[in-house]
């Protein structure tokens, strides 16, 4: 007789890929991680720190928020720290750390818990906090130092006029070409939020997650084409038509939104079809918000807005099953 | 040219895609004869069949011991031969009691008097179809539907035969073996199928991952223009019949429609050898390939035994198990039906059992959806697995319904790649359920008004 007392009986399917939660979670972090280095170069262990500040901040929040309701932690599945690190990445550098601290309250309890947790919220968190921050804060998400100046660890940033600087966006915004070159912008060698400037590692970040199947292509082509192309059709001011498209797809947080914020599970739409309208209508606004906005950058607004439009275009994009006749009049039949 | 489909997964690792590994290299062993066999007289879709002997009588291997209960069901017959012990309600595989003939070996093999072999060639097609009806071959691929069902209703609506050689399901490896060791009767049977049906388009589909059984294939497909060897992508669920239609022949059964609609009939390769046998041997559905394996199992084997032989036994000759098993599985991973004994016997359909000792369950306690949509990418039949989980768990019936939930074909592909670990086909079927009672309810009503109002009439 076999010892059978361990068999337990259910529905099928019996084995499971590898992948789960967290290691898609943990994909994330790691496809971050060129931009943290650039950062790091470009603006000083500062950038590092209040990274690791909003980080734990977040994790300590999403741990008393479910001790508060009696449910178990969930900060296993690492959700809660790659928002963390995308709220540090959109906030320059010179920004306080309790204001990080404050972002991370409202994206983790307002934005995330306080909807169902993982899953359940309509907004991406991150960027949720970072609206919050701009709405509170604004002098303080607007002021922009030079790369490499030199500036605290921790403290307290006095911005003065010797390492203030603009950034690309505010040129672009005024109708010239930013001061940076091409390649600056490129690497991220410009003034802006701490993880948006280096295109080069963004990129390379989105090639690992598209790599490891952790996102589709669909969200970032369609977002960063359409800014392309709208940008090339409606040059602003007398500026080569090339040269223009460029300095807007490689300024500002376009790549950082692209790739890391519209392509969030969460917020973002599940059909193939869904994805590329989610896309185009990103890079609408955004092109919009940029031309036409008060502010000079419109990424992160842009697509809060499209988070609130995602189940609706979903319910509109819903694949044709297979045996379902392409057309209407032959399915009625 | 490699023949695929939309969708679907890869199961398996990179050094074991299918985890195939275990058995794939090891030849058919035949079993020895068990002291008794188990043979529930439901081992098909369809009416039971109905027992004709009693307790006391003695049986020779190959003797008809429960008539077809209908047009749709089929015969069964003593796999050895010996005494009936008991004709009584025994467990079955579906987890229930099920009539059941057992018979006591007594070890001689006799065969029975009706086991002559027939000559295919100078027979009626009516002949053959009852030839083959009254073999109790049924689709062995584990759906067990009476092929001289599938037959019938097929001529004349059917211009290809297609052999279901993808074996896509993980670990399974009794296919693959019987096309290597012994295509003859595979191929063999093929032609009698296409014969049968008189089509001019006779495909076998076999999965890459079986290359090695091509050159026989070819071989044999050589002097007849009408066979043709498709070689399929390694992709679970390519052997999924509607799939596997779409891939060879990139039409699309309509959705509540049978395969005959789409203008093809489908048989499992173990279902083309029993034909095959039938003509040549006369021996009806006696003996299944099975291949033994699993996590839990010492020495992963592909056995010949015969039906009704209980599952211990087939475990006993794998060198038992290495650690206590926490799942016993019917059939493959992916679709296999879990069983908490090892009683059972083996029926016409099993082509595997499977026992495991580590996570490969990897269920967890509160799975939340993240909407990746990995699922959404994964499902062979487009649907929208997160949404039919989603408004199923609510009861939204309607909105579950325009997601797809009625044509899941429960392949599982959604729930695998589920990094959440969410019961997406368990959702599904308790959904399914609920439509169904859901439509009867409304069916009954309905004809309840029109009975009154007719009654008022008069």
């Amino acid at each position: 007789m076999y010892d059978l007392s361990k068999v337990v009986v259910t529905s099928s399917p019996h084995i499971k890929a590898d992948d789960d939660t967290r290691s898609l979670m943990l994909d994330v972090l790691v496809a971050l991680l060129p931009a943290l280095c650039v950062a790091v170069y470009t603006f000083g262990p500062r950038a590092l720190v209040l990274t690791v500040i909003t980080m734990v901040a977040c994790a300590v929040f999403e741990t008393i928020y479910n001790k508060i309701i009696g449910h178990p932690n969930t900060i296993g599945d690492l959700s809660c720290f790659v928002t963390g690190m995308l709220i540090a990445f959109n906030v320059p550098v010179s920004a306080p750390w309790w204001m990080l601290v404050f972002g991370a309250l409202f994206g983790i309890i307002i934005v995330k818990m306080l909807f169902g947790g993982l899953g359940k919220n309509f907004m991406n968190p991150a960027l949720g906090a970072r609206a919050f921050m701009m709405a509170s804060w604004v002098g303080l998400m607007t002021t922009w130092t030079q790369p490499h100046a030199s500036l605290p660890l921790i403290g307290t940033v006095n911005v003065t006029d010797a390492i203030s600087t603009a950034t690309p966006l505010a040129s672009l915004k005024a109708g010239a070409l930013p001061e940076a070159s091409l390649l600056e912008l490129f690497l991220g060698q410009t003034g802006g939020v701490i993880c948006e400037t280096s295109a080069l590692a963004l990129i390379a970040g989105g090639v690992y997650l598209l790599w490891r199947k952790v996102i589709t292509i669909n969200i970032p082509a369609a977002y960063i084409l359409t800014v392309a192309v709208l940008t090339f059709l409606f040059p602003m001011g007398d500026v080569s038509r090339v040269q223009w498209m460029l300095s807007q797809v490689l300024s500002g947080g376009l790549m950082l939104g692209a790739i890391f914020m519209a392509t969030d599970y969460v917020t973002s739409p599940v059909t193939p079809k869904g994805q590329i309208i989610f896309g185009i209508g990103c890079g609408l606004l955004t092109v919009f918000i940029r031309y036409f906005g008060g502010l000079p950058e419109g990424v992160s607004y842009s697509i809060l807005i499209m988070n609130t439009l995602v189940w609706a275009i979903d319910k509109a994009t819903h694949p044709r099953k297979f045996g379902y006749a392409l057309d209407k009049k032959k399915e009625a039949q | 040219m490699v023949y695929s489909f939309r969708g679907g997964i890869h199961p398996g690792t990179h050094a074991d895609p299918g985890y195939k590994a275990a058995t794939n290299t090891k030849p058919i062993e035949k079993l020895a004869l068990p002291d008794q066999v188990i043979l529930p007289v439901s081992m098909h879709i369809g009416a039971p069949a109905k027992p004709i002997v009693s307790v006391g009588d003695t049986v020779d291997l190959g003797q008809p011991i429960a008539e077809a209960g209908g047009f749709v069901s089929a015969p069964v017959h003593a796999t050895v031969s010996g005494k009936v012990t008991a004709v009584e309600p025994r467990l079955h595989p579906n987890g229930s009691k099920v009539l059941s003939i057992v018979i006591e070996n007594d070890g001689e093999d006799r065969l029975h008097e009706s086991v002559h072999p027939y000559d295919f060639a100078s027979m009626s097609n009516e002949e053959r179809i009852e030839c083959i009806r009254s073999a109790g071959i049924v689709g062995h691929g584990g759906a067990t539907f009476p092929t001289h069902v599938k037959i019938q209703s097929g001529i004349g609506k059917c211009d290809t035969v297609i052999i279901n050689a993808a074996e896509c399901e993980p670990y399974i490896t009794s296919d693959h073996r019987l096309l290597l060791e012994r295509p003859e009767e595979v191929i063999g049977g093929l032609k009698m199928l296409a014969d049968i049906m008189g089509v001019q388009n006779a495909i076998i589909a076999v999965e890459e991952n079986k290359s090695d059984a091509f050159p026989g294939i070819e071989k044999l497909i050589a002097d007849d223009p009408r066979l043709k060897l498709y070689p399929l992508k390694c992709k679970y669920p390519q052997g999924a019949e509607k799939q596997l239609i779409n891939a060879c022949t990139g039409r699309e059964v309509p959705s509540g429609k049978l395969p005959a609609d789409a203008g093809c009939a489908v048989f499992n390769v173990d279902t083309a050898g029993a034909v095959y046998r039938r003509f040549t041997t006369g021996m009806p559905v006696i003996r299944r390939i099975v291949t033994v394996s699993g996590s839990a199992i010492a020495e992963p084997k592909n056995l010949e035994v015969r039906i009704g032989t209980q599952v211990e036994k087939l475990i006993d000759a794998c060198g038992g198990f290495k650690e206590a098993p926490n799942k016993l599985l019917m059939g493959g991973p992916m679709m296999g039906v879990a069983q908490f004994s090892l009683e059972i016997p083996i029926f016409k359909g099993t082509n595997a059992f499977l026992a495991f000792c580590g996570d490969e369950d990897k269920r967890v306690a509160d799975p939340q959806c993240i909407r990746c949509g990995k699922c959404i990418n994964a499902c062979p039949m487009h649907l929208l697995p997160n949404y039919m989980n989603l408004y199923g768990k609510k009861d939204d019936l309607d909105n579950a319904l325009e997601c797809g939930v009625m044509d899941c074909i429960e392949c599982g592909s959604c729930a695998y790649v589920c990094p959440a670990r969410i019961p997406l086909v368990a959702q599904f079927r308790l959904t399914k359920g609920k439509i169904q009672a859901k439509r009867a309810a409304e069916k009954a009503k309905a004809d309840a008004e029109k009975a009154k109002a007719e009654a008022e009439k008069k």
